[in-house]
C-alpha cells in the first residue's frame, strides 16, 4: 500500500488515497477554544491496523486532534468545530451517533497514566461492567485476555485484587491499555503514552504498540521524534494547527519534502 | 530547638510556637476545669458535725471558704433537709464555728423529694412495728437500711419492667377499643399484680433524726440511694462514686429542675445530629455536584458559590427565626390543615420538633458540606474523568462509579464539620422545638417508633436551664459542668465516629495487602 498524502495547500498534488483502507477520514476539521484557533482546517485520513503517529512542537494542535477523535472536546462547551470526521464512513458527529459507545470504540490512553483507584480486576473490568457484564466466568476470560494482550498478565497475575495504584508507572501505563482493550475498541488513541515513563517502561509500551497493530488501528501523538521513527507507519507533522506533511514515516524521515519538516525532524525547530 | 536557635532567624519560631502553645493550654484548662467541677460534684464528699458558739449543731458537707470584702472569713455547708429547715445551704462564720467533727454513723440519703436528708438513722420500721431500734448499735441499723434498700430497689425496678412491659401494651389496646376479653382479663390481673408490689414497696420506713435531734419518718420507697461517707473507704466511695455518675448518664430527670439524669438530653442531642446528617448530606452533595459537575461554569455559578460561602456565617439564630417561620408555622401548619385538622387547634407538626429542629439544623450546615464537598470534586483530577469516558461510561457513570467514590472522604469532611457546628447550637433550637423537660424518648416501641413530631430535650439547652432557670444555683452549677463536659464527649465521639469511617474509606482506595 503506498500512501503519499498531503494536507491540502500545503502541496499541489491532492493524494490518491485509498479510501476503503482507512479508518477515520478527517474533511475540513477545524477547532477553536474560546474562538482562538487550534486547528486549521485539516483534512487526512488515518489507515486501518497501523500505526499513525502524530508529531509537531509543543501548542501545534496534535493533542487537540487526537481527542477530537473520540469527541472529547465535548465535555468543554467553549470549543467550536468546523468540518467533519468520519469513522468508517459515518460522521462521529452526527445526532443519532451514542458519544459513550463511540468513545467505546475509540479507546485512548493519556499521558499520566490514570488507573481508577480500585483493584486491577476491577479497573479492567470497568468497561465491561458497563457493558452490563455481569459474569464472573466471562469477566475472568476477558480481563485475562487483555493483560495477556497488555503484555502485564506475568506481573499481575497473583495480586489482581489489590489496588492498581500500587503498581508503578509502566505497569499503571499498561494497565490502562488492557483496561481500555478489555472493551474490545476498534481504535486505540495514544496521547504520549511514555512521556512519564522511564525507559525500560517506554520500551514496553513501544513494543505493544507493535504488537497491537495487527488487531486494531493505533494513532499515537509523541514528542519523541525516535520513537515515532521505531513504531509509527505513518507520521503526521502539524504545525501551528495545520498538517504540514503527513507520509509514510520512512519517506518522511528520510526524505521530507518541505524544508520545515526537515528542519523540525532535525532539531533545528522545536 | 538548638537549629532555631542558632540559625539567626531571630525570635519569630518561638512566637510562632508560643501561638501553639498558649492554644493547647487554654483547650487543656478549660477541660480540666470542666471536668474537674463536674466529675467532683457525684463523689461522696465527708459530712462534718459543726457545733456552733451559740450551742446550735449542724451537719453538712463543707462546700467552699470565702473571706467577704469587710474581711469575715465564712463557710458554706450543704446541709440538706428541705423539708424540716426550708433550706439546703447555709452560711456559717468561721469565728462561731466551736467544733468540727466527722461521726461514722452520719448519713446522706437521696430522696425522691425534698432533696438530700443529712442526719441519722434511729431505727427501722416495718409495717408500722419498729424492727430494729436505736438500741441495735449503729452497724446493725445500717445493715438493716442496705439491705431493705436493695430490695425495695429490686421491686422497683420489677414495677417499672412490668408497666413497661405488660401493663402499657394492654392499657394501649384497651384505650384503642381492640382488646380482646382475655386481654381485658389479663390487665385486670397485671394491675393487681403491681398493686400488690407497691404494697410490699411501701412496707418500710425510716426513722431519721437531724444532729439537732428533729425526728422524721421517711418511707424506704421515697429513698433512692443512701451512704455514708465519714464511714467509707476510698475504694468504696470511688464505687458508689461510679454508680452516681453511671446514674446522672442513664437516668431521666425526675423534677422540672432537671437535676438528676441527662440520658433523654443525651440521647435527643445525638439523634438529632444523626438525624440533621442524614438530611443535609444529600442535599449538599448534590447541590455540590451540580455545582462543580453539571453546571456551565460562569459568573452565576460563581454567584451562587459565594452566596452558599456567605450563607456559612448567618448567625444560627437567625436559621431558628427562619426554621420558625417556614419549618414549623408554615409547612408544620399546612401539614396540620391537610392531615391532622381533627386535632385542631393543638398542633401536631405546627409546633416545634425534632423534625423542623433537624431540617434548621440541616439548614444551617449546608454551606459546611457543599463547600467541602466541593473542594473534594476540584482535587479529583480530570484525566480520572476522561479515563472513565473514554471508556464508554456516559456522563452520570462516570460520576457514580468514579469521581463519586473518589470524592467521599471529601463528603465526609463535610459531614465531620456539619456535626461538629450542628452538636453545639442551641440558639436556633430554642425557637424550633427544643423543651426543658420530655423524658419520653423520642424513639420507642409504639408505631411508627421515630416520633418526628415530638419536643426532645438537648444537652445544650439542658446547660443553659440548669445554669439559669434552676432554683438552686449552688446545686445546679456543679450539674451545668459535668453537662458541659458530657456535652463535649458526645461531639468528640460523634466526630471520632465520622473520622473513622473515613479513615476506612480512604483504606478502601489503598491496597490493604500485598
Amino acid at each position: 500500500m503506498s500512501v503519499t498524502l498531503s494536507p491540502r495547500g500545503a502541496s499541489a498534488e491532492i493524494t490518491d488515497f485509498d479510501a476503503a483502507a482507512s479508518c477515520f477520514a478527517i474533511d475540513g476539521l477545524s477547532l477553536a477554544y474560546d474562538g482562538r484557533p487550534a486547528l486549521r482546517d485539516l483534512t487526512l485520513a488515518i489507515p486501518r491496523h497501523a500505526v499513525t503517529a502524530f508529531i509537531g512542537p509543543s501548542g501545534c494542535g496534535k493533542s487537540t486532534l487526537l481527542r477530537a477523535l473520540n469527541r472529547l472536546h465535548d465535555l468543554d462547551d467553549t470549543v467550536g468545530r468546523a468540518g467533519r470526521i468520519r469513522l468508517e464512513g459515518q460522521d462521529i458527529h452526527a445526532p443519532d451517533v451514542d458519544v459513550a459507545e463511540l468513545r467505546r470504540r475509540v479507546g485512548m490512553v493519556f499521558q499520566t497514566p490514570n488507573p481508577f483507584p480500585m483493584s486491577i480486576y476491577d479497573n479492567v473490568a470497568f468497561g465491561l461492567r458497563l457493558q452490563g457484564i455481569k459474569r464472573k466466568r466471562t469477566l475472568d476470560e476477558v480481563i485475562e485476555w487483555a493483560l495477556v494482550s497488555a503484555a502485564l498478565w506475568d506481573e499481575v497475575k497473583d495480586q489482581l485484587h489489590t489496588s492498581a495504584w500500587r503498581l508503578s508507572g509502566g505497569q499503571q501505563q499498561r494497565l490502562v491499555i488492557a483496561r481500555t482493550l478489555a472493551v474490545q475498541p476498534e481504535v486505540l488513541l495514544l496521547d504520549e503514552p511514555a512521556s512519564a515513563l522511564d525507559p525500560i517502561s517506554t520500551l514496553k509500551i513501544e513494543e505493544l504498540i507493535r504488537s497491537l497493530k495487527s488487531r486494531l488501528t493505533l494513532v499515537l501523538v509523541t514528542h519523541n521524534m525516535q520513537q515515532a521513527a521505531r513504531v509509527s507507519d505513518y507520521t503526521a507533522f502539524l504545525h501551528d494547527g495545520e498538517l504540514v506533511e503527513y507520509g509514510a514515516t520512512d519517506s518522511l524521515f528520510t526524505n521530507p519534502r518541505l524544508a520545515r519538516t526537515e528542519n523540525y525532524i532535525t532539531g533545528r525547530m522545536s | 530547638m538548638k537549629r532555631w536557635r542558632t540559625s539567626g532567624e531571630g525570635g519569630w519560631p518561638w512566637l510562632a510556637a508560643g501561638g501553639v502553645a498558649v492554644s493547647l493550654l487554654m483547650v487543656v484548662a478549660l477541660l480540666m476545669l470542666i471536668a474537674g467541677r463536674g466529675l467532683a460534684h457525684f463523689w461522696p464528699a465527708s459530712l462534718e458535725r459543726v457545733t456552733l458558739a451559740d450551742g446550735a449543731v449542724i451537719a453538712g458537707e463543707p462546700v467552699r471558704h470565702v473571706t467577704t470584702r469587710d474581711g469575715r472569713d465564712e463557710w458554706l455547708y450543704r446541709t440538706g433537709n428541705r423539708d424540716l429547715d426550708g433550706r439546703t445551704w447555709r452560711w456559717l462564720e468561721a469565728g462561731d464555728i466551736v467544733s468540727r467533727t466527722r461521726p461514722g454513723d452520719l448519713l446522706e440519703l437521696q430522696r425522691e423529694r425534698w432533696g438530700p436528708f443529712i442526719g441519722r438513722l434511729v431505727a427501722v420500721r416495718e409495717a408500722d412495728t419498729t424492727v430494729i431500734d436505736a438500741t441495735a448499735g449503729s452497724a446493725r441499723r445500717w445493715q438493716a437500711l442496705e439491705t431493705r434498700l436493695a430490695r425495695a430497689r429490686a421491686l422497683r425496678e420489677t414495677i417499672e419492667t412490668r408497666r413497661r412491659e405488660t401493663i402499657a401494651p394492654l392499657a394501649r389496646q384497651l384505650a384503642a377499643g381492640t382488646a380482646s376479653a382475655e386481654q381485658r382479663a389479663a390487665f385486670e390481673r397485671a394491675r393487681d399484680a403491681l398493686t400488690g408490689l407497691r404494697e410490699a414497696l411501701a412496707r418500710d420506713s425510716l426513722v431519721l433524726e437531724s444532729v439537732d435531734g428533729r425526728r422524721l419518718e421517711q418511707p424506704l420507697a421515697t429513698v433512692l440511694d443512701a451512704w455514708r461517707p465519714n464511714a467509707m473507704g476510698t475504694l468504696d466511695k470511688l464505687g458508689l462514686w461510679g454508680r452516681r455518675v453511671w446514674a446522672f448518664l442513664s437516668e431521666g430527670p425526675r423534677s422540672a429542675n432537671g437535676s438528676d439524669g441527662v440520658w433523654p438530653a443525651i440521647f435527643g442531642t445525638v439523634l438529632l445530629v444523626l438525624l440533621m446528617s442524614l438530611l443535609v448530606t444529600p442535599f449538599g452533595v448534590l447541590a455540590a455536584v451540580y455545582l462543580h459537575e453539571v453546571a456551565r461554569q460562569g459568573p452565576v455559578t460563581r454567584a451562587v458559590r459565594i452566596a452558599v460561602r456567605n450563607l456559612a456565617g448567618v448567625p444560627s439564630i437567625v436559621y431558628g427565626v427562619f426554621g420558625l417561620g417556614v419549618f414549623v408555622y408554615g409547612i408544620g401548619g399546612t401539614l396540620d390543615r391537610w392531615f391532622f385538622s381533627e386535632a385542631l387547634p393543638s398542633p401536631t407538626f405546627g409546633t416545634g420538633g425534632l423534625l423542623w429542629a433537624a431540617l434548621t439544623l440541616a439548614l444551617l450546615t449546608l454551606p459546611v458540606v457543599i463547600v467541602a464537598t466541593e473542594e473534594g470534586l476540584a482535587r479529583i483530577p480530570d484525566h480520572q474523568r476522561e479515563g472513565a469516558l473514554a471508556l464508554g461510561a456516559t456522563h452520570y457513570e462516570t460520576l457514580t462509579r468514579v469521581v463519586l467514590p473518589m470524592a467521599m472522604p471529601a463528603m465526609l469532611t463535610g459531614v465531620i464539620l456539619a456535626v461538629a457546628r450542628a452538636a453545639g447550637e442551641v440558639a436556633p433550637l430554642m425557637l424550633v422545638g427544643v423543651a426543658k423537660l420530655a423524658p419520653q424518648l423520642p424513639v420507642d416501641g409504639e408505631f411508627p417508633y421515630l416520633h418526628l413530631d415530638g419536643k426532645f430535650m438537648h444537652l445544650g439547652y439542658h446547660i443553659y436551664n440548669l445554669g439559669f432557670q434552676s432554683a438552686d444555683a449552688e446545686q445546679a452549677l456543679p450539674l451545668v459542668y459535668a453537662t458541659a463536659l458530657l456535652l463535649v464527649a458526645v461531639i468528640v465521639v460523634l466526630n471520632l465516629t465520622a473520622i473513622f469511617l473515613r479513615h476506612h474509606l480512604r483504606q478502601r482506595h489503598r491496597a490493604l495487602r500485598h
